[in-house]
């Protein structure tokens, strides 16, 4: 689960992670207000989308009036922001961070995720601040320093000076820096997250290290003890399709395509993608429905295929273990009917109750297509969609 | 012979109260051997208790003191299933199978830190997977039995139905299979695809291993260049890797299965497979035909 800007810097600061004073705002009155509020002279009007790299979209303002402020909060307020991570069609802005502007002498680069090798969470420093850390990684994979914590220790406090000092924060802010360090770790063990990362972490020209950003992803698996997280959880964010699915507990990731493909697994869910790819067609989606599915289950799964546009054909693809053919072919013939299904559909099914699975889908009546393994299916269903 | 699990395997059901647990304990003990490999069940307050004449004792060491256990698989729910792994290591069974899927990462990190801590010999497979079966001698896990045959193919695979491809694949050319080992789709867990390829390289009775893999992490390039440094001309591998077509950044499904900043991509690891001597195929159809091609 991913979060804002803003609800990552309020996580922070509980941890001792200092960051400019700011408020979030849903409107241009608000945004005027909570500039008044702060004070000061220089305000920075920074949209609030999920997705990375806002400065370069236009989402990110040095305001150095009140004007200004009113400016550039109207203007991006409401814009489609399109950054590298946004896709073409951009994500609607509806939530400004109004902050005080902060007097940048150096941008660093600080996050942590966990490490699948040594299975630890790892702290990665780099003195490059402020830029895409994976270019940082591709160039000059020198410059990112890591430690692996030790979780029965923590990050030690020899381990945070040692990571400060080699990203050249002077002498004099070690120990500043090393609240923020340290308070990072703790802030992203103990709300289980998968990813906090500060880019630009700033020193100021009075010695502070402030946290000018605040990134942070949630392991989703972990959410059942963290109310608070689920809290700042926004819906406008996501798409609306994968929320209508994990209603139903599917798991459902919309792509570019027009084959939508319904499958039991995520491992083959991925491999029957890759199979409509390699016969030259794409896949329009994602969708594992599990290894408990209903008929219910399979009807939302083809209502979610299909309230998709761009999808011109089917594919079904089932290995029966747990859960049996039959059952499958039930759903599919109910699911077929219920949402007047008027394009090609290709169904293989392997596994327990194979045979009957497939008397059930070829009694319905209904144009199935039946194939015998996942490349005939995908070869079938890439056919009937290109009119071959 | 066969790695991790033969028909001498005694078991104990960790969450076997649980419809999950009752439902595949009934399923396995039905299988091959395994009315005499399910031996023991565990809840505290069910102690006393039997499901399908398996008596239910109170804790995984009680279990082990009355029956001899030396495995255990687990079905308890996630925000507990960490505990009951731990559970097992203390009791000191050579393999733990952790069926759950869902425990979140932090449990799993703090898990196993505790068992490199304690120096535990405990093997631990998961969490998040089918489980491992060793044709028609015992099955320990969530797979369809029936799909298998025995012989001499080593499967290992970090996803559930993908891996029953394979073997019916294999089956359904007559190559059967000596042991298929699920290892999971988490992205912190036990066994990985190198630790069940050393042992199915040494394992007298596997001529040859399907290694199936996902994106996300280095596990399969990691198999793959231990493969060509120790063992390239021992037994031959294939391999095939899901996710050619996911987009970067999305979890596709099982919590490990992702790419990000640009690492774990499937073409990445397929180059890195074909470097070190195992043949790929990018269709997943075609896994058991080339498994018998390199025979």
């Amino acid at each position: 689960m991913k979060i804002h800007e803003y609800q990552g810097k309020e996580i922070l600061r509980k941890f001792g992670v200092a960051t400019p004073r700011g408020h979030a705002c849903y409107s241009v009155d608000e945004a005027v207000k909570a500039a008044t509020e702060l004070g000061g002279k220089v305000w920075v009007v920074k949209a609030q989308i999920h997705a990375g790299g806002r400065g370069k979209g236009g989402g990110v303002k040095v305001a150095k009036s009140m004007d200004e402020v009113r400016q550039y909060a109207g203007q991006i307020l409401g814009m489609q922001l399109k950054t590298h991570q946004t896709g073409p069609e951009g994500q609607k802005v509806r939530r400004l961070l109004i902050e005080e502007g902060a007097d940048i002498k150096k941008e660093l680069y600080v996050g942590m995720v966990v490490d699948r090798v040594t299975q630890k969470v790892c702290l990665m420093a780099s003195s490059e601040g402020g830029m895409d850390i994976e270019e940082v990684a591709a160039h000059t994979p020198e410059k990112i320093h890591k430690v692996f914590v030790d979780p029965a220790r923590g990050l030690t406090d020899a381990e945070a000076d040692d990571v400060a000092r080699k990203i050249g924060v002077p002498e004099s802010s070690v120990q500043k820096a090393r609240s923020v360090l340290q308070g990072l770790y703790k802030a992203f063990w103990e709300t289980d997250a998968s990813l906090a990362e500060i880019n630009p972490l700033i020193l100021t020209g009075d010695g502070r290290v402030v946290a000018l950003d605040a990134k942070m992803n949630f392991d989703s698996n972990a959410l059942f003890r963290h109310e608070d997280i689920v809290a700042m959880r926004d819906l406008d964010e996501e798409d609306p399709a994968e929320i209508e699915a994990s209603k139903y507990d599917l798991s459902y990731i919309s792509l570019d395509g027009n084959i939508g493909c319904l499958v039991n697994g995520a491992g083959l869910a991925m491999a029957t993608m890759d199979t409509i790819k390699l016969f030259g067609a794409e896949p329009a989606n994602f969708l594992d429905v599990g290894g408990g599915a209903t008929t219910e289950k399979v009807t939302e799964a083809f209502k979610l295929m299909l309230a998709n546009p761009k999808v011109k054909g089917i594919l079904v693809n089932i290995f029966g273990g747990i859960m049996k053919c039959d059952t499958i072919a039930t759903g599919v013939v109910a699911a077929a009917k219920e949402v007047h299904l008027s394009v090609p559909l290709v169904v293989r099914m392997r596994g327990t109750n194979e045979d009957i699975g497939k008397q059930i889908l070829k009694d319905s009546g209904l144009p199935i297509i039946s194939a015998s393994d996942m490349a005939d299916a995908a070869q079938k269903i890439v056919a009937a969609v290109s009119g071959k | 012979m066969s790695i991790l699990i033969n028909k001498n395997t005694r078991v104990v059901t960790q969450g076997i109260t649980g419809k999950t647990g009752q439902f595949h304990t009934k399923m396995s003990k039905e299988y091959a051997n395994g009315a005499n490999c399910y031996v023991a069940g565990v809840n505290p307050k069910k102690a006393g208790e039997s499901y399908e004449g398996i008596p239910i004792f109170a804790s995984v060491k009680e279990a082990k003191q009355q029956t001899g256990v030396n495995t255990s698989v687990i079905y308890v729910p996630p925000p507990f299933a960490a505990a009951a792994i731990w559970e097992a290591v203390e009791a000191e069974l050579d393999l733990v199978i952790c069926i759950t899927e869902g425990i979140p990462v932090r449990d799993m990190v703090e898990v196993k830190d505790k068992m490199r801590r304690a120096g535990s010999k405990t093997v631990l497979c998961g969490p998040n997977c089918p489980g491992i079966i060793t044709p028609e001698e015992v099955k320990i896990g969530i797979m369809p039995g029936h799909i298998h045959k025995k012989g001499r193919i080593g499967v290992v695979s970090r996803s559930g139905t993908l891996t029953y491809e394979a073997v019916g694949q294999l089956s359904d050319l007559d190559l059967g299979q000596s042991t298929a080992v699920g290892i999971g789709g988490d992205p912190v867990n036990g066994l990985k695809h190198k630790d069940v390829l050393e042992l199915f390289m040494n394992d007298p009775d596997t001529d040859a291993v399907i290694m199936i893999g996902e994106i996300g992490g280095s596990d399969e390039e990691a198999a793959a260049e231990w493969y060509a440094k120790e063992c390239k001309n021992k037994k031959p591998v294939v391999g095939f890797i899901a996710g050619v077509t996911a987009p970067a950044g999305k979890r596709m499904g099982h919590a490990g299965a992702i790419i990000s900043g640009g690492k774990g991509t499937a073409q990445e690891k397929l180059a890195v497979m074909e470097a070190c001597g195992i043949r790929t195929t990018k269709n997943p159809a075609e896994m058991g035909k080339l498994l018998k091609s390199v025979l």
